[in-house]
């Protein structure tokens, strides 16, 4: 579906993807000011990334979303799925305009990824730690069914303080799992703090390199890192394949870049009108916004 | 009709017997251990589908976090350990991997209970029942014999949607034979009384239907009824036994917490209520000791059902 511009011949629009991301930062915004509750930083932290991971590099299609020969993507930090909602929406699994229901009763957007409820969440999250198995489980199904189809693992920081994932990582490379590439969004917090002061993983990269893992830094907002890096990452002849992309919690809001007050607290209605008049959302649309919070 | 303790083998005996029957009639049943293959009997579908199996070593929670990707994408995953490695350590990633996107993962557990003696308390679940039953969605089966779990386990990989099947390690004594037949979800009628039901699951089986002579002697008529699924629970026949026989024993090798008893009793008090006695463990864990010594310190025998159903007899006549 979207992987017609991987072709050398196509030159990515960069531009295309630029804008792709500034109304998911928008979306993110808008979603998380009327929910009233939810997880900003997160969310704009890997914005960047899923913009270039569904709008230039998956295998998938928002039409026939249980496709079986689909990429799919286990947003292991399920609770920066606004962003991840958005990015579907404006794919087209389903309208944008729904996403204005993030966590009221009765949406299918629930507060963490429910992949009953949604199309193209490929697997339910919420508990940190379980993202990387779990998609280490579907390359497996891959190779067991001779299928070409990748399973891409989007995990968080804070994530690598739970042992599961270790299990997971060691499994990857015993059993050289070349079709699970792995995206850690290295926003430098989690809830109660910075990484450094909560338990600090580092040195990162060394640890997955211990783990048998080929590994690459890259900056998580440039998007034609992000764009090499997937190229790169989804390649592994063998080891199984890390981006290691560095980001910034809250990024694209002044206000909460490396702000983690807003790890899991939504803007305010004020707060929301100066985010998106930042982004440069229009009058009226922000106007239209305002009116629809509490 | 007496009843003979004629020991057949293990139930997990039989799970792995009815993996490699598995294997051959559906290509999309896989297999994952975390090193008790040898235990769990895994290790004879190891054998036989060697592309279909992986013992992943040591590590509960990417288990069954492998287990969630593989149904995910259409696979039929089968994963074991012994019951109270797989139930605590992969717990959570049952419930949010497994249980709540209502996937067809089979978790099929070796070393349910005391029964599995010398090793100790640490390896003895008495709390997979409860554990098991508070996944929604979640069938639950206890077989109580070779014949039933084989029977058992080969329909469980045909019943879309999350199972957890709990077998043994020792030797269970014979409850059926090779041509009986089972439906999940639906009890056996072992024996028909008026005066009092014993309700057994796995091993305690047949040590109800024991009870059931001891019982005899003494000139009480009892029922006997094997609930082999906890969930969904057979109603019909509990509520039939409730009007007939008005006095209930449930006999687990479980906590008498949150088992057998807690959702027999439990519809019984909500449709019929009739007086109940439990023979379990009494929020204890138990030791190293051979099996038989340990049923019998822990009261999980057949005397310990008679004489449970002494007792609410006692109630039912005093009501």
């Amino acid at each position: 579906m979207t992987q017609e511009s991987q072709k050398k011949s196509v030159p990515v629009d960069f531009e295309r993807l630029s804008k792709i991301a500034l109304d998911i930062r928008r979306d993110v915004i808008k979603m998380l000011g009327i929910a009233g509750n939810g997880h900003p930083g997160g969310s704009l932290s890997a914005t960047d990334i899923l913009t270039v991971l569904y709008f230039q590099i998956m295998r998938h299609d928002p039409k026939n979303s249980k496709w079986v020969d689909r990429d799919r993507l286990v947003f292991s930090k399920g609770h920066g799925c606004p962003a991840l909602y958005s990015a579907l929406a404006r794919s087209g699994y389903f309208s944008v305009e729904s996403l204005l229901t993030l966590r009221k009763l009765g949406s299918p957007l629930q507060g963490h990824p429910d992949v009953r409820r949604v199309a193209g969440i490929d697997a339910s999250t919420g508990s940190l730690g379980q993202g990387l198995s779990i998609a280490i489980g579907m390359g497996l199904a891959a190779r067991f069914d001779k299928k070409d189809y990748l399973s891409w693992a989007l995990i968080s920081d804070g994530e690598l303080n739970e042992g599961q994932i270790w299990e997971a990582a060691a499994f990857a490379s015993f059993h050289k799992m070349n079709n699970v590439p792995a995206i850690l969004d290295y926003n430098k917090f989690q809830l109660g703090g910075s990484c450094k002061e909560m338990l600090d993983m580092e040195p990162v990269v060394d640890k997955w390199k211990a783990f048998g893992w080929e590994t690459k830094e890259i900056d998580g907002h440039d998007l034609r890192e992000i764009h090499d890096a997937l190229l790169w990452v989804k390649s592994s002849k063998s080891a199984p394949r890390i981006i290691i992309a560095h980001t910034v919690k809250g990024k694209g809001v002044s206000f909460m870049e490396n702000n983690n007050n807003f790890h899991g607290v939504a803007p305010t209605k004020d707060e929301t009108a100066k985010a998106l008049k930042e982004l440069g959302e229009n009058d009226t649309e922000i106007a239209r916004i305002l009116g629809m919070i509490k | 009709m007496s009843v003979v303790r004629k020991m057949g083998a293990a139930s997990r005996d039989a799970y792995g017997k009815a993996l490699v029957e598995l294997g051959n009639e559906n290509p999309n049943v896989v297999v994952m251990d975390a090193d008790l293959s040898k235990s769990t009997r895994t290790d004879k579908f190891g054998k036989a589908f060697p592309d279909r199996f992986i013992d992943i070593g040591i590590q509960e929670m990417n288990l069954v976090g492998l287990a969630t990707g593989l149904a995910s994408c259409g696979k039929i995953p089968f994963i074991s350990s012994f019951a109270c490695f797989l139930m605590c350590k992969g717990y959570e990633q049952l419930r949010v991997g497994v249980a709540f996107p209502e996937l067809n993962v089979k978790v099929v557990t070796s070393h349910g209970g005391i029964s599995v003696g010398e090793d100790g308390a640490s390896q003895q679940s008495v709390e997979d029942f409860a554990l098991a039953l508070t996944l929604p969605g979640f069938t639950v089966i206890v077989p109580s014999d070779e014949h039933s779990a084989k029977a058992l386990i080969k329909q469980a990989a045909y019943l879309k949607g999350p199972v957890y099947v709990r077998t043994s390690r020792a030797n269970a004594a014979l409850v059926y034979d090779e041509k009986s037949e089972f439906k999940i979800g639906k009890g056996v009628q072992l024996r028909k009384g008026k005066d009092v039901t014993l309700v057994g699951t796995g091993l305690l089986t047949f040590e109800c239907l024991e009870a059931a002579e001891i019982l005899k002697a003494k000139g009480i008529d009892a029922s006997v009824i094997d609930i082999h699924t906890l969930k969904p629970l057979d109603e019909a026949l509990i509520l039939a036994e409730a009007q007939t026989t008005g006095a209930f024993v449930c006999a687990e090798e479980h906590l008498t917490f949150g088992g057998l008893g807690s959702v027999v009793s439990q519809f019984l008090s909500r449709k019929h209520p009739v007086p109940c006695e439990f023979v379990g463990l009494n929020d204890t864990y138990a030791e190293s000791g051979s099996p038989q010594e340990l049923m019998t310190k822990y009261g999980l025998t057949s005397q310990n059902v008679a004489e449970a159903a002494q007792r609410v007899l006692q109630h039912k006549r005093s009501r």
